[in-house]
């Protein structure tokens, strides 16, 4: 084995051991306590950038944990569809931790880097297991990471989300714990790869059980993704939780989508027999719902942060338009709006923490305030990511919904996508410019003169923000490959037989 | 059959009391059902590798018919990340009570204190 072969642990292995190392550091030596966090993020974005070049060339390489041969032992599976998210999540966490590093909302207790690279360690380990149940341990992993961010900073609001933020999970959790006990007793495997294999064998008297497993999976995915009807527990917990862990939590919706685009074409995919596509007719139009939901509630926020918050949930909506297609050029076309909503939704907290904070009194309400520092310079911020929120050329959100609008062209009910899309763009569009109009031009009189309090403050915490427009302005320019790079990654999540031989070695038809 | 029938309604009876206790409106309550729908879950995932009476799960020479040993691995992680899990939202629970002074799960009956100031500092 060379070096190369063990690419796929260090995106796990970095952050494991990069926690304690800042558990330790930060008590006495704060500095090098970051010092650690950034090198962590930024060893973790080399390994990103090579695994992407790694996997370019279409072989899914497969790490054998332990030397345990698959389907026995755990494996690490990183094709193009892993590398693109694990870069995805180095980069959000590099945007998000700069943020917090310059606000210093890190110093607001005593575990915010421990904690965030340990949620970087559940996300990078999801986004690379090809076991089931090794799936269901990295989602608690980051779970418990971001329960633990949620709740930094405290305060009454931040705990009463938390509450229902954690009992969710839990049920969730629950839930993802039932169906893998359901497809372990009907497949006698955990293992991705080789569930897809068995599940075509299965006895037509368990066709049932079957379908109730793939439908639990999905609903548990569905709560991660925020899809409607389970979205109600993702406004308040994002609206509360420090802006720049809102920040990096914006992929976290996207960890529901990613698996159900893992899991539904391997495991309950064509091969699967009587239980093909099971989850398939509930997705597109809970799709179209959660679309509608999203930009509506853009439309009718009262705060910035709940704005964001609503427009993460409509551009899962848009998102899963497109993957409810399943075929290659509508998960292409998902996989590019994916990357793009990401860096968008985490833009538009950090934008609006920008505001909040210097807004004294105000925050990020949408109501007039007194001028506050800075204000041209953030309103043209605002504006960027609202245009990249809602695609609008210049930047990447309209190619990604040109691009998805083109692929799921020809779909049966294609015009209800159209419809939706469209629609909801325009909702969204006005919703922005209302929300942006009143905070950055309406004006109130400063009531008692603290209007100016806020007028000193340093424009370092406009960088964060501005690295992530800069990021959507280079997707936009690098859309050339990167929808080629997405194209092929969905092409190989679709060819279930290859990751299937990867995984097991050549004698698997 | 009576052993299995024994088990899988032990299982429902679980569910059902800990879906009751988690749609009520107050942390303890909703902490209790979330704590027997984990037993159930456990119970399940150990069923899952099907029920045997007195067989070893590892390999001995004497014996030729074995348990599914997978489950119980399955279990013991389930049984660990569970009982975390149930310690931390007691701990939330219950900070939460003593900070907001409502214990309930969605707590608009009780006024929570304005936040909004502490979030723009």
């Amino acid at each position: 084995m060379s070096w190369l072969d063990h690419l796929p642990l260090l995106p796990v292995a970095i952050p494991a051991l990069a926690a304690p190392a800042t558990l330790l550091l930060l008590r006495r030596h704060p500095a090098w306590g970051i010092g650690v966090a950034f090198a962590s993020c930024f060893a973790m974005l080399g390994t990103a950038l090579a695994l992407l070049g790694y996997a370019g060339d279409g072989i899914v390489h497969v790490y054998d944990v332990g030397e345990w041969p698959a389907p026995f032992g755990i494996v690490l599976v990183a094709d193009r569809l892993s590398a693109i998210m694990l870069t995805l999540a180095s980069v959000l966490a590099l945007v998000a931790l700069l943020h917090a590093v310059v606000t210093r909302v890190d110093r607001k207790g005593w575990h915010f880097h421990p904690l965030f690279q340990f949620q970087l360690m559940g996300l990078n380990g999801a986004f690379l297991t090809g076991d089931l149940f090794n799936l269901f341990v990295f989602f608690e992993v980051l779970l418990i990471a971001s329960y633990g961010l949620l709740l930094h900073g405290q305060g009454p609001a931040r705990l009463k989300a938390g509450v229902q933020y954690v009992v969710v999970n839990l049920v969730g959790s629950s839930l993802f714990l039932i169906a893998l006990g359901l497809l372990y007793a009907l497949t006698g495997t955990l293992n991705m790869a080789d569930m897809g294999m068995r599940v075509a064998e299965i006895a037509p008297a368990d066709q049932g059980l079957l379908r109730i497993a793939a439908l639990l999976l999905a609903c548990v995915f569905a709560i991660k993704a925020a899809i409607v009807p389970l979205h109600l527990w993702l406004p308040r917990t994002y609206d509360v939780a420090t802006p720049a862990v809102a920040g990096l939590f914006a992929i976290m919706t996207k960890v529901g989508v990613y698996s159900l685009i893992r899991v539904v074409p391997q495991v309950f995919g064509d091969g699967a027999g009587a239980a093909a596509w099971t989850p398939d007719p509930f997705l597109w139009p809970a799709a179209l719902v959660t679309a509608a939901v999203g930009f509506a509630g853009v439309f009718t926020a009262r705060t910035l942060s709940e704005q964001a918050s609503y427009a993460i949930i409509g551009s899962t909506g848009t998102l899963l338009i497109a993957v409810a297609g399943w075929e290659q050029a509508t998960l292409g076309a998902a996989l590019y709006y994916l990357v793009h909503s990401t860096i968008a939704g985490a833009a538009l907290f950090l934008v609006a923490d920008a505001v909040a904070r210097r807004r004294a009194g105000a925050t990020d309400n949408c109501s007039p305030a007194p001028a506050f520092a800075q204000r041209g310079i953030i309103a043209l911020m605002f504006m960027a990511a609202a245009i990249a929120t809602t695609g609008l050329p210049p930047l990447s959100g309209f190619i990604g919904k040109l691009l998805i609008l083109q692929s799921v062209t020809g779909q049966p009910d294609w015009g209800w996508s159209w419809g939706v899309i469209l629609v909801t763009t325009l909702i969204g569009v006005i919703g922005f410019a209302r929300a942006g109009s009143v905070v950055f031009w309406k004006e109130s009189e400063s009531d008692d003169g603290v209007s100016s309090g806020a007028a000193a403050a340093p424009r370092s915490d406009l960088v964060a923000p501005a690295i992530a427009l800069v990021l959507l302005a280079a997707l936009a320019a690098g859309a050339g490959p990167a929808t080629t790079y997405a194209d092929e990654a969905a092409a190989q999540v679709l060819d279930r037989a290859a990751a299937a031989r990867a995984v097991l070695g050549e004698d698997v038809q | 059959m009576t052993y299995e029938f024994l088990v899988a309604s032990s299982i429902g009876v679980l569910v059902a009391a800990g879906i009751y206790l988690s749609l009520r409106a107050r942390t303890f309550q909703v902490v209790l059902g979330l704590t027997l729908l984990s037993y159930a879950v456990n119970l399940f995932l150990f069923a899952s590798g099907r029920l045997v009476l007195n067989r070893p799960p590892i390999w001995d020479k004497a014996v030729s018919e074995y348990t599914d040993p997978l489950p119980q691995a399955l279990v013991l992680t389930a049984i660990v990340i569970t009982f975390g899990m149930t310690a931390f939202v007691v701990i939330l629970a219950l900070r939460s009570f003593l900070e907001t002074g409502s214990d309930h799960v969605d707590g608009d009956s009780v006024p929570c204190d304005d936040s909004d100031t502490e979030k723009g500092e």
